[in-house]
């Protein structure tokens, strides 16, 4: 169910209100085809103001927005809403309607025949984890915030819409259910490449969620970049002190420890006989090439290591965990060196608290 | 009521079983036709308070005036237009609903939440189809809670109409007042308090059929953090 994204273009948007409030100021900036757009700052910013101008829920004063091309005025209202997905934070699901008829809703709207839309029900429900043998006949007050978030964008990816409009879409759950949302938008963003625009209030999110973050501040747009050059090279004071004192920590969160040159160390099997080098400390390895731990062979008393000798003090990181959780887990563990494994949980090599310091200190 | 009399007379019961079932046959109609027609108005009257925010202090006023007009003086008042006819019962009758029905209409349709209606607006639907598919099924309960007061207070009211030769359990307490005989009046009384318990009972047995979704929800849900994991945890 590969779907494509649109170009959505803001040019010179503004919103004033009668009473002299502008609630967009000039907005101006260009959403690529599948990428996603964060869109964050204080409130009062105008980024939901933003959001709502492109399926015209608020029709600017000047300016227009184009998708593909094509002005956002120029289209029904209605037809327009029907191919762009709206999640909104309190997911506003149906409640008397049950979750399969929830998310027909946009097909139902556009007349999809009834076979089609029952397989695409099933099919977006497997897609955000639940089970329709489970869930599809559930009415949303049968349903934990979580499962209803999921639900909601379910529906709104019902149509397979080009794009998407993201109202704080996870504000209202608790943290956990929060970051696994995340990542699982994340994953169905990878497979579906539509274009997402994402508002969030917070900063920690945006860095997350977008390709691309969009600041804005009263109005205006502040900065748009992608998370690591706002990090790096905030536009202003206001974007600095947004984006947080701890920025360069937060730089990490976009860094895998992939992303850096792997130590090697001196290794040595399970059963080995001990052969002493010029390091006394080697990495012991289980048959699959597991790490078992760090030997000290200078107190090795045995002729054979074994790994009841092997000190598993060092974290495991995988090629994917993130330079900051890989700093925090050695810095919980007061330990200086991590070692990567692959998927299967094969030894790949070692991170050192050093590299993760040094690379602390190259950031602005 | 004449001394030696007994409270009951069965025998009066069980010869007058025609004449009893053709003035409930009459409440029923009576009370039918007010409820409908009473709750046709009321509609037409919400969709223009919601449609036009300004109408509904002039609609309070007028439905609450109604309201409060005694149902003799209103019925009298009426005579000399309509005549001892239906049309005048009806017209009281009709008039005593609107309060109630207008209010839960309006009330309920304002009470349907903010983000359900933006959310259906962000996903394309049209004025009308938000109105029938959305607003209107999310609003019955409280309107069915209205209709279940309108109704239950016509039934009593429509005992009243027998005074203007309308018929139905009104007029067996009127006979009973007027010869001094308690057993029609305990009949009719007590049959239209039957009636106004019964018609609220089917009431809701048809809101339960009509709103599946606002009983007490089956609580299966689970918490968020037992559901399934899909992504793997960190090393």
């Amino acid at each position: 169910m590969a779907q494509r994204g649109a170009i959505v273009a803001f040019e010179q948007v503004s919103k004033r209100y009668p009473g002299g409030t502008t609630a967009l100021d000039q907005l101006t900036l260009t959403v690529p085809s599948g990428e996603i757009c964060a869109l964050v700052g204080p409130s009062g910013g105008g980024k939901t103001t933003a959001l709502k101008t492109v399926n015209r829920l608020i029709e600017p004063t000047s300016g227009c927005v184009l998708i593909d091309g094509t002005d956002v005025m120029s289209v029904q209202a209605v037809a327009l809403r029907r191919r762009i997905g709206y999640v909104i934070q309190n997911v506003g699901l149906f409640p008397h309607r049950t979750v399969a008829e929830n998310v027909a809703t946009v097909p139902e709207l556009i007349g999809w025949r009834h076979d089609r839309i029952r397989a695409r029900v099933d099919e977006l429900l497997d897609l955000v984890g639940l089970d329709p043998a489970k869930y599809a006949r559930r009415y949303p007050a049968q349903l934990s915030g979580g499962e209803r978030q999921r639900v909601g964008v379910a529906r709104a990816l019902a149509a397979e819409p080009p794009v998407m409009l993201m109202d704080e879409p996870f504000a209202a759950v608790d943290p956990i259910v929060r970051e696994r949302l995340q990542d699982e938008f994340l994953r169905i963003h990878e497979r579906l490449g539509m274009t997402v625009l994402f508002v969030t209030h917070d900063i920690d999110e945006a860095i997350k969620m977008g390709d691309r973050v969009a600041v804005l501040q009263a109005g205006r747009l502040v900065q748009y970049a992608p998370p690591a050059e706002l990090l790096e090279r905030p536009a202003n004071d206001f974007v600095a002190k947004f984006v947080g004192a701890d920025r360069g920590l937060k730089r990490l969160s976009l860094i895998a420890v992939a992303d850096l040159d792997l130590r090697k160390v001196a290794t040595a099997r399970v059963g080995a006989p001990v052969t002493r080098g010029e390091d006394p400390y080697v990495l012991l390895l289980d048959g699959d090439r597991r790490p078992a731990g760090w030997v000290n062979l200078e107190r090795v008393r045995s002729d054979v290591l074994d790994a009841s000798m092997a000190d598993p003090s060092s974290p495991l990181f995988t090629r994917e965990t993130r330079v900051r959780d890989a700093l925090s887990a050695l810095m919980a563990k007061g330990v200086r060196n991590g070692v990567v494994v692959d998927d299967a949980g094969r030894y790949e090599g070692i991170v050192a608290l050093d590299d993760l310091v040094s690379l602390l200190g190259r950031q602005g | 009521m004449t001394s030696g009399e007994p409270l009951v007379r069965w025998d009066w019961i069980a010869g007058h079983l025609d004449e009893i079932a053709l003035r409930l046959g009459e409440h029923v109609e009576l009370a039918g036709i007010a409820i409908v027609v009473g709750l046709a108005i009321a509609f037409a009257l919400s969709l223009f308070v919601l449609r036009f925010g300004w109408l509904e202090q002039p609609t309070t006023f007028v439905t609450g005036t109604l309201y409060t007009i005694p149902s003799l003086a209103l019925f009298a008042l009426l005579i000399p237009y309509t005549g001892l006819s239906i049309l005048t019962a009806e017209i009281g009758l009709v008039g005593y609903t609107l309060l109630i029905l207008v209010r839960n209409i309006v009330g309920g349709i304002r009470s349907v939440p903010a983000e359900v209606r933006e959310a259906a607006r962000g996903m394309g639907y049209s004025g009308p189809r938000l109105f029938w598919e959305v607003e209107l099924p999310l609003a019955l309960p409280v309107i069915v809670a209205g209709i279940r007061i309108a109704t239950i207070t016509t039934i009593g009211l429509v005992t009243v109409t027998a005074l203007i030769g309308q018929g139905g359990l009104g007029y067996l307490i009127l006979i009973g007042i007027q010869r001094f005989f308690s057993t029609p009046l305990l009949v009719g009384a007590v049959l239209s308090v039957a009636l106004a318990i019964a018609a609220d009972g089917a009431l809701v047995i048809v809101q339960r059929a009509l709103t599946p979704w606002s009983r007490e929800p089956q609580r299966v849900r689970t918490p968020d953090r037992a559901e399934p994991g899909l992504i793997p945890p960190p090393p």
